[in-house]
């Protein structure tokens, strides 16, 4: 039915899924540390981290993507050829998954932050007045409640993440989409290796859910339901 | 008798704390001896919650002295005009022989009660799980709510939640057992079984610092009353003759208020 180019298509989903993992990687980092700058007491974080979330969230995700990799590829040849080197050829596994883990990192941020709020102070203040140490709090007391409050933004902010690592294909990188547009190119069947590409994406969102729901409940433990009735 | 019933097992010497340009305290000593229960009263911005709040530096004062059983809780200025822990070793094990009880309970969400209980003693006092959760179904039991052990807070009703919140202060075996209105928070016919709980822990002879609305608690479980009045102690003593004859003004108008 794909011409026999079913195995082509599932290694360029290797690649998507590395590079979806990736860049989420580097978003978590980028959500926790904006997160916590944006809840520090410095007035410095809390403006570096607010303009960041505003200018990421604003600009939409292909244009940050088209002007770092292409932007940021003349910026460090000029950089490069002002320090004598030669050309630079920018990785674009590396500026497709920086990038996007950038970006995404922005909507963490505000999951996080929120999912952080929304746990008690008392039950932190507590913490600190049995003699729990400032990490034993965190991991402890802070993180497991962080979790469940975190879960519905993280998991909305992830399938928009998995989906939008196709854009990664126009900048050249070899991902599953690029092999379904060069295979469609060959066949003149464009509608059949694109519909194999979104039965893909589906399968893997609906796999990441279900998931993801699996961690909520296992979170949520102790939580009453609200019902509306 | 022997040095440790004479020496105080906490002080707190010359409390001072500015929010701002409110002093909200104005220098405030209080002593505990062992098996002392002080009642703190006084109208609600007297300070007597940030006062109980200073002595584990769940707030941090402006000026004062704090001494844990004999020890000197050491203090530095933090830059912003308070005191903060010099030594945050010494403080977590200073804290860890203070125990607190809250207005709102604070316990752990995402815990059951059980949980709630062998957390710190396992954290803090590094006891072997097994150890803490004998000892948190020990106290568990002394509160009365043995049998809502597996429940999360969520699912307990407050009288409950609160007597799982003094079970897991119990649980430490603390020197001292601070109480920041503890029934403030509770329906009305809640009330009774926390009280309970409490005056049961000052028979056996606890060290207790209670701040309370609770005049017939502060009347028949405390030996000593003090009365807080922006920021100073406005009268003190021991409870049938402060509260039967308030020499003070203030506290005779405070006393006629809480009449009900």
């Amino acid at each position: 039915m794909l011409h026999g180019y079913l195995p082509a298509i599932l290694g360029g989903l290797q690649s998507t899924l590395a590079v979806a993992a990736t860049s989420l990687a580097i978003a978590c980092v980028f959500g926790i540390l904006g997160a916590a700058a944006k809840l520090s007491a410095s007035r410095a974080a809390r403006t570096v981290a607010g303009v960041y979330t505003t200018i990421i969230r604003g600009v939409p995700d292909l244009v940050l993507m088209l002007l770092i990799f292409y932007g940021g590829q003349i910026a460090i040849n000029r950089l490069a050829d002002a320090a004598g080197w030669g050309y630079v050829d920018i990785n674009p596994f590396i500026a497709g998954t920086a990038t996007l883990g950038f970006i995404f990192g922005a909507f963490l941020t505000e999951t996080f932050r929120g999912a952080i709020l929304a746990i008690p102070r008392g039950q932190m203040e507590a913490g600190q007045a049995f003699g729990l140490s400032r990490g034993q709090v965190m991991r402890r007391i802070t993180l497991p409640q962080m979790v469940r409050h975190a879960i519905p933004g993280f998991t909305n902010s992830w399938l928009v993440m998995l989906k939008a690592s196709a854009l990664v294909s126009i900048i050249g990188l070899d991902d599953m989409v690029h092999r379904a547009s060069l295979a469609s190119a060959a066949t003149r069947q464009p509608f059949t290796f694109y519909a194999a590409v979104a039965l893909i994406y589906l399968a893997l969102t609906t796999i990441s859910i279900l998931g993801l729901r699996w961690v909520e409940a296992r979170y949520s433990l102790g939580v009453r339901k609200v019902e509306f009735k | 008798m022997t040095d440790t019933a004479i020496r105080p097992v906490l002080s707190a010497e010359g409390i001072r704390k500015n929010f701002g340009a409110v002093e909200v305290l104005k220098g405030i000593s209080v002593e505990a001896r062992r098996g002392d229960v002080i009642s703190m009263i006084g109208a609600s911005g007297s300070g007597k919650s940030t006062f109980l709040r200073c002595l584990n530096l769940l707030e941090r004062p402006t000026a004062g002295r704090i001494e844990i059983a004999g020890e000197a809780l050491a203090l530095k200025p933090d830059g912003q005009g308070d005191l903060e822990a010099a030594d945050t070793a010494q403080l977590r094990r200073l804290r860890s022989r203070v125990s607190m009880v809250f207005q709102q309970f604070n316990l752990w969400a995402h815990m059951t009660a059980l949980d709630n209980v062998v957390e710190a003693p396992v954290q803090v006092l590094g006891l072997p799980r097994k150890d803490a959760v004998t000892r948190a179904e020990h106290y568990l039991e002394r509160v009365g709510v043995a049998h809502r052990k597996n429940a999360y807070p969520a699912f307990l009703s407050g009288g409950e939640q609160q007597r799982v919140a003094i079970a897991r202060a119990l649980a430490m075996e603390p020197e001292v057992m601070l109480f920041d209105e503890p029934t403030s928070a509770l329906d009305p016919e809640l009330v009774g079984e926390v009280l309970r709980v409490m005056r049961t822990l000052a028979e056996e002879g606890r060290t207790m610092i209670v701040v309370t609305h609770e005049m017939a608690f502060a009347r028949d479980v405390s030996n000593r009353v003090v009365f807080l009045h922006q920021g100073l102690i406005e009268e003190e003593g021991d409870p049938q003759t402060v509260l039967r004859t308030p020499t003070s003004p203030r506290l005779q108008a405070f006393l006629s208020n809480t009449q009900r």
